[in-house]
């Protein structure tokens, strides 16, 4: 594989919370203009690895290459640019409440670019257009359902025509309809402005149907990083549970047990 | 039977740890906010003149009429309490001075600081803290909004410009409630009230007052953003850091005080 053509390069990232180990040697890859879906049950890493690829904490060892630059190494200014081609849609939208949906959207163009007032109101209205909540621009987040506030998201996510674009679990908390109508975004936006799309999901239906490569999470470790037919067709235990929903049995370590209990006990 | 004497010097050695640890970091607050406030635009990430002008609305001219209210009765009430004390040597003539020294030294600066921090720090902290669990601090770091630059030092220049300007009218207002009583109990003409106000005042007496309403507002402003931000769970989390900042803010300011007449009045 070409490295100029990758958008996304994670190589032997390992992180801590406290002294908590969270994410073990993970490397995975995804190449420009691809959709990546990153798999992973509750308490798998998935959230925290999203967090690292934003740049919102530092990770003990590895590095992070968004664009071909590392992001563990770069300065506060050079992250300042890079930022202006990433767009993120958080789980819970984390649209700012203070201000209306157009005034959310605007501000990116608001706070990069010198445009005039006019021309950034007409690209915040395009984007409405895109998600599908032309008209809403003058509402408040608060007045607006699950499904629009992650549409609210995604316009503001996208209002910088980013190269690469992060959703968090798209489809968490909305009914199935609405969650393919996110999932059918995703695809166009791909097709249509050729971005580099990253989705942090539980969700296999969703997963299966957009991505073109899944790296399945598990444990805080990458299980495995391959193409939607190849992660199907893997005979990995987890995997397979992961698929088929089974529970997981897995053999208690009896000494692993007792440290556990009785770690940090005086 | 060491063991309770041992955890409690480790929990004090703790407790200390960590109040030393949130001093370093509301200094840095501190320093931030200048640092933004003077080379933001050198940056490309000015503070605009518009959000601090939109701070200022919330936190001083919103403040004024309860200040008011405020100073007026506590200028009333030093009247009442200086006539009833110096008719005991038969002074009440004197009263003018005591009124005119404490309001503008002391209880004008104290007054309108504890009061914005009631008013003002609390709104700071849960704005904050419930802008950090709803993800928006993350949002505006993601789209490469530095949240220090964006929220806390329009803020923090807003206090600084409202703060003396409140204790410039509560010294008015206070003088003017004395004056008043005055009138009433001792037939003094609020004319000439104000006139041997200003005969025995010196610039330095009220420059002292506005010195310190300068400190306050600091204190205000990075004990409210402090406990804002460091805001992590839930909803509990915003009341807590709410309370925590108006207790602390009130007490730094009363303590401030303290050291700053002490220092000032040798």
């Amino acid at each position: 594989m070409n490295t100029s053509d990758l958008a996304i390069d994670v190589s032997h990232l390992i992180t801590h919370y406290g002294s908590r180990k969270i994410l073990d040697d993970i490397s995975f890859q995804a190449r420009l203009g691809e959709i990546m879906v990153i798999m992973g049950g509750s308490g798998s890493g998935k959230s925290t690895l999203l967090r690292h690829l934003l740049g919102l904490h530092r990770p003990t060892s590895g590095s992070i290459k968004l664009l071909g630059k590392d992001i563990t190494r770069l300065s506060a200014d050079e992250m300042y640019d890079l930022r202006k081609n990433m767009g993120v849609a958080f789980q819970g939208g984390a649209l700012f409440n203070s201000m209306t949906v157009g005034e959310n959207i605007e501000l990116p163009l608001r706070e990069h670019t010198r445009l005039d007032e006019n021309t950034i109101r007409i690209m915040s209205r395009m984007k409405l257009e895109v998600v599908n909540l032309a008209g809403f621009e003058n509402l408040m987040p608060s007045e607006l359902s699950g499904g629009m506030i992650k549409r609210a998201a995604l316009a503001r996510a996208i209002v910088m025509d980013p190269r690469l674009l992060f959703f968090d679990e798209p489809s968490a908390g909305l009914d199935p309809v609405v969650s393919a109508e996110l999932d059918e975004l995703i695809l166009m936006l791909r097709d249509a402005m050729n971005m580099t799309i990253v989705v942090v999901t539980h969700e296999l239906e969703s997963a299966f149907k957009i991505a073109d490569r899944i790296s399945v999470l598990d444990q805080g470790r990458i299980l495995m990083s391959d193409t939607v037919a190849v992660v199907r067709a893997s005979d990995h235990p987890r995997i397979q549970s992961l698929l088929n929903r089974t529970p997981r049995n897995e053999a208690i370590n009896p000494e692993a047990y007792m440290e556990r209990l009785t770690r940090e006990i005086f | 039977m060491f063991e309770p004497v041992l955890s409690f010097v480790s929990q004090v050695g703790q407790r200390s740890l960590q109040s030393v640890r949130e001093v370093g970091y509301l200094a840095a607050l501190l320093v931030e906010a200048f640092y933004w406030l003077l080379f933001g635009s050198w940056r490309r990430q000015p503070v605009r003149l518009r959000a601090i002008f939109k701070e200022a609305v919330g936190v001083g001219v919103n403040a004024i009429p309860i200040v008011a209210l405020a100073s007026f009765a506590t200028g009333m009430m030093l009247a009442i309490q200086g006539i009833y004390t110096l008719r005991t040597f038969g002074a009440e003539g004197q009263v003018v001075l005591g009124i005119a020294l404490s309001v503008t030294r002391e209880f004008g600066p104290l007054i309108t600081g504890i009061f914005v921090a009631g008013r003002s720090g609390s709104a700071i902290a849960a704005r904050i803290g419930t802008m950090q669990i709803s993800q928006e601090i993350d949002a505006l770091r993601v789209i490469g909004v530095n949240p220090v630059r964006y929220i806390v030092a329009p803020l923090l220049a807003a206090m600084l410009l409202t703060l003396p300007a409140l204790t410039i009218m509560s010294d008015l207002v206070a003088l003017f409630g004395g004056a008043l009583y005055c009138a009433g109990e001792l037939s003094l003409p609020i004319g000439i009230f104000f006139e041997r106000t200003f005969e025995v005042l010196i610039v330095q007496d009220v420059i002292h007052g506005v010195i310190k309403s300068l400190f306050f507002a600091v204190i205000i402003t990075l004990i409210g953003a402090g406990n804002g931000f460091n805001v992590s769970a839930g909803a509990e989390g915003v009341g807590q850091a709410t309370t925590r900042a108006v207790v602390l803010s009130c007490i730094a300011i009363i303590l401030a005080d303290m050291v700053f007449s002490f220092l000032m009045s040798r």
